[in-house]
């Protein structure tokens, strides 16, 4: 703890980072079905709009985990501004990143968005049901590294 | 008056690609500045417990990871409906 006004920091672990990696570790072996589906539905473009998403998703919750294990080593203060404006500066590069291929032949906007919305819940709502497993049941928590 | 003649003016499909642009603009603006006040109550009551209670900090920033993961997905809807309605 540091005793210098506003630059106080917990000793908490940085489980941002198990976390995103952990939903990556997930998402990657679903990705080939989510990439058929998208082939199956709307052919090559819709495979390729699809893995585009999966690459946006997966990378957006990188950086965010990044971003939050960088900003709680610093401050409580830095931890909030990089929450708040990671969050502005986040969405600005996927909105760049989708209105630059936008007009692109390839791109198909329906499994694109589709993609993006249905991953990032998807992942979430089981990396979310994974933590209340661990908090209801202790004993069955992976160990470190592996959360 | 004279904003209703300049519209009756417009050739029809002009219009509907303004009021597009303009439905646009409001849905993804609405989106991002719902989930940015969410994001700011998520982080700031986060920090609150952490200084409170920072023996619990792991547990409240697990929470606050996915609380603010979540919010965020609020905003991603209403990015991925502005991109749908401009086709």
């Amino acid at each position: 703890m540091s005793t210098v006004p506003g630059t106080a920091t917990t000793a908490a672990p940085q489980v941002e980072w198990d976390m995103a990696t952990d939903m990556v570790r997930r998402g990657l072996p679903v990705a080939p079905v989510v990439v058929l589906l998208g082939a199956l539905g709307w052919g090559v473009d819709g495979a390729l709009s699809t893995a585009y998403a999966l690459v946006l998703v997966l990378g957006n919750l990188l950086a965010s985990a990044a971003l939050m294990r960088w900003a709680g080593k610093k401050s409580l203060g830095v931890l909030a501004g990089a929450a708040a404006g990671g969050y502005a500066v986040r969405m600005a590069v996927v909105t760049l990143a989708v209105w630059a291929v936008k007009g692109m032949s390839w791109v198909e906007l329906l499994p694109l968005g589709l993609t993006i919305v249905v991953t990032q819940l998807g992942l979430l709502w089981w990396e979310t049901r994974q933590i209340s497993l661990s908090l209801a049941y202790p004993g069955l928590k992976p160990p470190s590294g592996r959360s | 008056m004279g904003m209703a003649m300049m519209l009756a003016e417009q050739d029809p499909g002009e219009l509907v690609a303004g009021l597009t642009a303009v439905g646009r603009g409001i849905v993804y603006g609405g989106a991002a500045i719902g989930p940015g006040i969410g994001i700011g109550i998520v982080v700031g009551n986060a920090i609150t417990a952490m200084a409170r209670q920072p023996e619990s900090a792991g547990m409240v920033r697990t929470t606050m990871f996915l609380g603010i993961a979540f919010t965020e997905a609020l905003a991603l809807f209403g990015f991925v409906l502005a991109f749908i309605i401009s086709g």
